[in-house]
């Protein structure tokens, strides 16, 4: 079965980044927009902040698994790859990993300690949203820049750190002007206007910073050719945008305009940028350093891992539509009963 | 301190704090499945109070177990990734089915446990507890599997020092998985068993007279008493199953030095590394002989034996294992002793006419199977030293190149969240009982029997 589509020594190194990708890419969609919602906490006002815990509630665990696959599958499938990228961002990680315990307790804590503690446990779990996603920026950065710490590679971390936490309140806000009404509704909305900047800057960063990184990034972006079959990922990353501000004005009055666009454009433009930077690393897991083809594991056990990955995967994806739809609607209270 | 110890430290710290939360889980799913299906059979609101309190205690502590299991799926590759470049054909597939069969399962169905109720018909709810105590099994099936081949490693071949798997069925099946399987559970049923007595006996002793209180007092017990002996049993085949293949680790354990018959079973001692030989030693004639062997003049290896001609110690610190090993015993034996009192006190005199001294015991035990369980896996695991994967990989080889420092400064900063949640946790957990017991409502909706549930499901929900 192995040699069935030739050289498993390729596809299956292959086979395995993609899923690898997609994981992240799901990851950076579900919990950015729950980490959003956390980093939103200090602009709702009591009342509505449980109603914006209310919207996160059933979802936030199954969100976070999401990285552990993730991580998981760097860790199975490449792990040289893993142990270089994750001691050299030994800090950011280990901050990334306080702030996703301070939120992920701080929601049980927060409705189950004494009433007089709601507060403190409010700021925690902003606090923790904060340090998970400025960390998640930081680690983006760094990576793109080959995972070395000079100081200016630092400086375009921390940029790219404050550009995905806004980017992230924004996807934040777009989930939660969907799932509320009213008054809290009009303040998403405003909320994911003020974040469009963040995207468009992130954006731009990455793009206007990765070619630099590598002649080899260079070379596969800007000759005739790539740039013209590559067009779309500019072109419609413009669009998306343009979508994405439009419809913020629109909404929520617009008859035939889906509240979830302004959440569809924000997915579509993390799909586009992910996909811009896998096309800019690929063959690279380490950037410039070790190959997902170096770095992979044994084809026998990738093999028994992508057996199970094909029955287990859309079973993962089928209950967790299954969830979402369970919830769907405005957000309610969260009830146990 | 160098990088090595510290990274031990700060993997040991991580791994303590986590494993607190999945050992509460892993029994208390299945307990909220028992209080679930008891309220579907009988209608009695008592089961529906029960599983309303104890469905909050389930969702602090998983919330706890997912934001530390995070963790630990870094640590790999921040602090140890020789482990996954020697074993990580192996340990990749075993972790990656964890991921896959346990961890999305227990997560999605989460949800629709905890906040679903209302919102689907009461068999789905039902299903969806079903599920989430099944995810928590199977995600120990599958690290318990991990675990245990790292300590008897089967099914493989080394090509220049990177582990290749050859027989999968003989790694999953590894011959100490079966018993730290089972172990393991039924560490995790008793400590839940002990934590649901004792909570219940503390809001006895506030003055909660409600039925549901007494019931699940009855549970906590009948489960403890009934778990207990079959524990003990299991924790003697699991230990013959050691010295079989670690008798290194036996050998720390009993703090025995050198090999020989008539070995005696030592109460007490100050294990003494340098000199080799133990101090103020109390022990009974025979008696790790007669653990051991079965007969009084077995013979029991020794520490000894592990010293290579060179002087290098292949046998884990004695101290660490041996005084670990002393409290999961001592825990285990009075939680035999509490027990059974309780049970024959039930039996004779019913759950609300507990004499106060019993209830206070049974409050004070109530995290004791946290500490039980934390000195049983210290004991196994301090006991696989030198060795990460016994026979071949040390620990030493598997570290990361991080400047000490760094790991010294991480290792503080989880250190001072970990104290401060344990106290939150434990504080947060008091604090429901006192306030159920003041009969603040858990629950302000009627809640129906299991057949008009299905009914309500038809009207739409939005």
């Amino acid at each position: 079965m192995m040699t069935l589509f030739g050289d498993p020594e390729f596809w299956l190194p292959l086979v395995f980044a993609g899923l690898m990708g997609l994981s992240i890419l799901i990851y950076v969609v579900l919990d950015g927009f729950d980490l959003g919602v956390g980093l939103l906490m200090p602009l709702a006002d009591p009342a509505e902040k449980d109603r914006l815990v209310a919207s996160i509630g059933p979802f936030w665990d199954a969100n976070e698994t999401w990285l552990v696959l993730a991580i998981g599958l760097l860790l199975v499938a490449f792990p040289s790859a893993h142990g270089a990228i994750l001691t050299a961002l030994y800090l950011p990680v280990a901050i990334m990993l306080l702030g996703l315990i301070l939120r992920g307790v701080s929601f049980e804590f927060r409705a189950k300690a004494p009433a007089r503690q709601k507060g403190f446990w409010n700021s925690c779990f902003f606090t923790g949203s904060l340090m998970a996603a400025m960390a998640q920026g930081f680690m983006l950065g760094l990576y793109i820049m080959g995972l070395t710490w000079t100081w200016a590679h630092v400086g375009f971390a921390l940029l790219t750190a404050i550009f995905l936490t806004v980017g992230y309140s924004c996807i934040g806000a777009a989930w939660l002007l969907a799932k509320t009404e009213g008054p809290l509704q009009t303040k998403a909305i405003g909320w994911a206007k003020g974040g469009i900047w963040g995207l468009l800057a992130g954006i731009a960063a990455i793009s206007v910073a990765t070619p630099f990184v590598s002649t080899r990034i260079f070379d596969k972006w800007f000759t005739a050719d790539a740039m013209l079959y590559l067009s779309p990922f500019p072109i419609l990353s413009g669009v998306l945008l343009a979508l994405l501000a439009w419809a913020l004005r629109r909404l929520p009055d617009h008859p035939r305009l889906s509240i979830w666009t302004p959440f569809a454009a924000i997915t579509g433009l993390f799909t586009l940028s992910f996909g811009g930077m896998a096309y800019s690393f690929y063959p690279y897991v380490v950037p410039e350093k070790i190959t997902i083809f170096e770095a992979a594991s044994a084809p026998e056990s990738l093999i028994i891992i992508l057996v199970g990955t094909l029955f287990v995967l859309p079973t993962i994806l089928g209950y967790t539509a299954l969830s979402y739809y369970i919830f769907r609607g405005k957000a309610r209270d969260l009830r146990y009963d | 301190m160098d990088t090595l110890i510290l990274s031990r430290i700060q993997f040991g710290a991580n791994i303590s704090f986590h494993i607190l939360f999945p050992t509460i889980t892993i029994a208390l799913g299945w307990v909220l499945l028992f209080f679930k299906l008891r309220f579907n059979a009988t209608g009695d609101a008592k089961w529906m109070e029960a599983y309303m309190f104890w469905v909050k205690v389930f969702a602090l502590s998983f919330a706890m177990g997912v934001v530390s299991g995070i963790t630990m799926s870094f640590q790999f590759g921040t602090n140890w990734p020789g482990f996954m470049e020697a074993v990580g054909n192996i340990a990749g597939p075993l972790l990656a089915y964890e991921i896959m069969t346990a961890f999305f399962l227990e997560a999605v169905f989460l949800g629709i446990m905890l906040f679903g109720a209302s919102r689907v018909p009461s068999w789905v709810h039902t299903m969806a507890t079903f599920l989430v105590a099944f995810g928590t099994t199977m995600s120990t099936f599958w690290i318990i599997v991990l675990n245990s081949w790292m300590h008897t490693p089967a099914g493989f071949e080394l090509r220049e020092g990177v582990a290749f798997a050859t027989d999968w069925w003989a790694i999953i099946f590894n011959p100490s998985m079966p018993y730290r399987f089972v172990h393991m559970l039924l560490a995790s049923g008793l400590t839940v068993a002990f934590l649901i007595a004792g909570i219940s006996a503390l809001r006895l002793l506030w003055g909660d007279r409600a039925e549901a209180v007494r019931s699940t007092l009855r549970v906590g017990v009948f489960t403890a008493a009934l778990l207990i002996p079959v524990q003990i049993y299991m924790g003697d085949m699991h230990g013959l199953n050691t010295l079989e293949y670690q008798p290194q680790k036996v050998a720390a354990m009993e703090g025995n030095w050198e090999t020989r018959s008539n070995v005696p079973l030592v109460l007490f001692a100050l294990p003494d590394a340098e000199a080799r030989k133990n101090r103020f030693e109390i022990g009974i004639p025979n008696g790790a002989s007669l653990i051991l062997k079965h007969k009084a003049s077995g013979v029991v290896p020794g520490l000894n034996d592990f010293v290579a001609e060179d002087g290098t110690v292949l046998h884990p610190p004695v101290a660490p294992v041996f005084f670990s090993f002393r409290i999961m015993i001592g825990i285990g034996v009075a939680m035999l002793l509490l027990s059974w009192t309780g049970l024959y006190l039930i039996r004779r005199r019913g759950a609300d006419a507990l004499p106060k001294p019993v209830l206070i015991a049974f409050a004070a035990m109530s995290f004791s199977g946290w500490i039980a369980t934390l000195a049983g896996w210290y004991t196994t695991e301090i006991g696989r030293q030198p060795w990460l994967v016994q026979g071949v990989l040390t620990t030493k080889q598997a570290v990361a190149d991080v400047p000490a420092p760094m790991v010294l400064s991480t290792l503080i900063m989880y250190l001072t969240i970990y104290a401060a949640l344990i106290l939150a946790y434990i504080g947060t957990i008091t604090y429901l009982a006192w306030k159920s017991t003041r009969g603040e409502p858990l629950s302000v909706r009627n809640y129906p029997r299991s057949g008009e549930a299905e009914v309500r499901a038809l009207v739409p929900g939005e």
